[in-house]
């Protein structure tokens, strides 16, 4: 039993990371419509970028600071460069943009760092700890406090402020939000520099876990994904829930069910994701597409 | 020198061209009226001055061009604009849709002072101040859509067929709040209206357009006896 709840933890913990990715893709999704499929990509440029700095002397904190910094610039900027100019227009064209970009930066860290693997310093310090009597470690712990920390901050933004407002009108309703002055197209651009930013520290909370190479994102963004589709892909709360779910899901299968072991766990995620489309395509938490009559 | 003068004014849509060079002015102060069929061109003639269609011409609001410039910049120099069909945001509260009225604001000011104001016209927005602005009915939303344009604290206001789909008592009401806000606090109003009749009784002066250019303008007393106008907007 302890093994069990011990094992239910460990899931929570890496669900968190997974929540914060899928937060990350509701936040693109709810602003401008778009699954980002470079989410993943640009998480992981963004862990290299925090990585070259701890390279160079920087200390491991200073580093992930200047990395948000940086991912959220970018995020601004990619929105600016490639978005804008195909916005609003087909499901089809926009999917393929964000693919093209998934591509460009993947080759773009490759040619920068190389494709070796790399060791990526703690952030979080992993020393054992017991929390109600079950073991576990600090990191565990602390993954949860960062992501729920990110989920306050961005509620607070959302919710407690002018420009929160504004993006949240921006995206409801772009032609009012322009007819009462705000710049549609800088809050779309924020909500891109937003989850960038919330991606970044998603990477590089993962990525001590495994090792930092140009392909660190690639299985993770999947469980990201089946997060985001399990919670609702319109649903903040449901990206925190449903990375929690996932997380468990994940161990519980990896630890329990004999034939799925380590190997075979990423198909979890995948039979989630089909599972869902076909029961509830909305998701848990999601609202569902409401066609007028 | 008019408040907003506009000369020459020439827009469209693609290939196709709406607005054939039309010119008119509104004074500081005044309600002007601009009036004419269906396709007229009139929310076009809106959309210029509010900056949403990129015309050509002069557009000129307190002797500055602002011909060509942003939606965002226009409204941050005090221009609302209650478009046709209200455009609330429907899944925001009446308190949020209200606070996004005050965004582009230059004059911070105090923003409760100016809800305060905005509850007094319209009493029933705030009853309905925590409710999602899609349950209200047609009329609130109308009033939502003016007391979000006064929270700019704006100069100018533009009013696209604030009537349509209205009960005649809930325009009646309207009006009446329009009236109060033009003489309690001097503001200038452009209102396009298809319901000639309701408009003339409210306005100082009219335009009335056809298909893109201004067939007959002066001051409301006239327009209303002009023989052509009679046949063709009031029907008698």
């Amino acid at each position: 039993m302890e093994r069990f709840l011990e094992t239910i933890i460990d899931g929570i913990a890496v669900g968190s990371i997974y929540g914060a990715l899928a937060l990350a893709l509701v936040l693109i999704y709810r602003s401008t419509g778009i699954v980002n499929f470079a989410q993943g990509e640009m998480a992981m440029f963004a862990t290299f970028i925090a990585w070259a700095l701890t390279e160079a002397g920087i200390p491991i904190g200073l580093a992930v600071l200047i990395t948000i910094a940086f991912a959220l610039v970018a995020g601004m900027i990619i929105e600016r460069v490639l978005i804008r100019p195909v916005e609003g227009g087909q499901e089809l064209t926009l999917v393929v943009v964000t693919l093209g970009l998934f591509i460009f930066i993947n080759g773009m860290a490759t040619w920068i760092w190389g494709p070796q693997n790399r060791g990526f310093p703690r952030l979080l310090p992993n020393d054992r700890i017991s929390v109600l009597g079950l073991d576990t470690t600090w990191e565990a712990v602390l993954l949860v406090v960062v992501l729920l920390g990110v989920a306050g901050v961005l509620f607070l933004i959302f919710n407690k402020t002018k420009i929160g407002l504004a993006m949240r009108a921006a995206a409801a309703n772009p032609d009012a939000s322009r007819i009462v002055g705000v710049p549609v197209g800088r809050m779309l651009m924020l909500g891109w520099g937003l989850a960038a930013a919330v991606g970044a520290i998603a990477g590089v909370l993962i990525a001590p876990r495994l090792f930092l190479d140009v392909n660190l994102m690639g299985a993770v963004m999947i469980y990201a994904f089946a997060s985001a589709t399990l919670g609702g892909f319109d649903s903040a709360f449901g990206a925190i829930v449903g990375g929690w779910i996932i997380g468990i899901a994940e161990a519980i299968a990896g630890g329990y069910i004999d034939f799925i072991g380590q190997d075979l766990k990423i198909l979890v995620p995948l039979i989630i994701i089909l599972t869902v489309l076909l029961v509830r395509p909305q998701g848990l938490f999601g609202s569902p597409a409401v066609a007028r009559v | 020198m008019a408040f907003l003068e506009v000369e020459d004014l020439h827009a469209g849509y693609g290939p196709v061209e709406v607005l054939h060079g039309i010119s008119f002015e509104v004074e500081e102060g005044q309600t002007v009226a601009l009036l004419g069929a269906n396709g007229a061109g009139k929310t076009t003639t809106l959309r210029c001055i509010h900056g949403m269609v990129k015309p050509r011409g002069r557009v000129a609001l307190g002797g500055e061009e602002i011909c060509g410039r942003g939606t965002d910049k226009i409204v941050a120099m005090g221009v609302a604009h209650v478009p046709e069909g209200r455009g609330t945001f429907p899944t925001l509260s009446v308190d949020e849709n209200l606070r996004l009225g005050a965004y582009a604001r230059k004059n911070g000011g105090n923003l409760e002072s100016t809800m305060r104001r905005v509850f007094d016209l319209f009493p029933r927005l705030e009853e309905r101040r925590t409710q999602q602005a899609g349950t209200l009915s047609g009329g609130e939303q109308q009033m939502l859509a003016i007391g979000r344009a006064l929270m700019l604290k704006p100069r100018l206001m533009l009013l696209d067929e604030p009537s349509l789909g209205l009960a005649p008592v809930v325009t009646r009401e309207m009006f009446g709040a329009l009236r109060r806000i033009r003489d309690e606090e001097g503001l200038t109003m452009f209102v396009v209206e298809q319901n000639a009749n309701l408009v003339l009784e409210f306005a100082h002066a009219a335009y009335v357009m056809e298909t893109g250019t201004i067939a007959l303008s002066g001051d409301a007393e006239s327009v209303k006896n002009d023989e052509n106008m009679r046949k063709a907007y009031l029907g008698y």
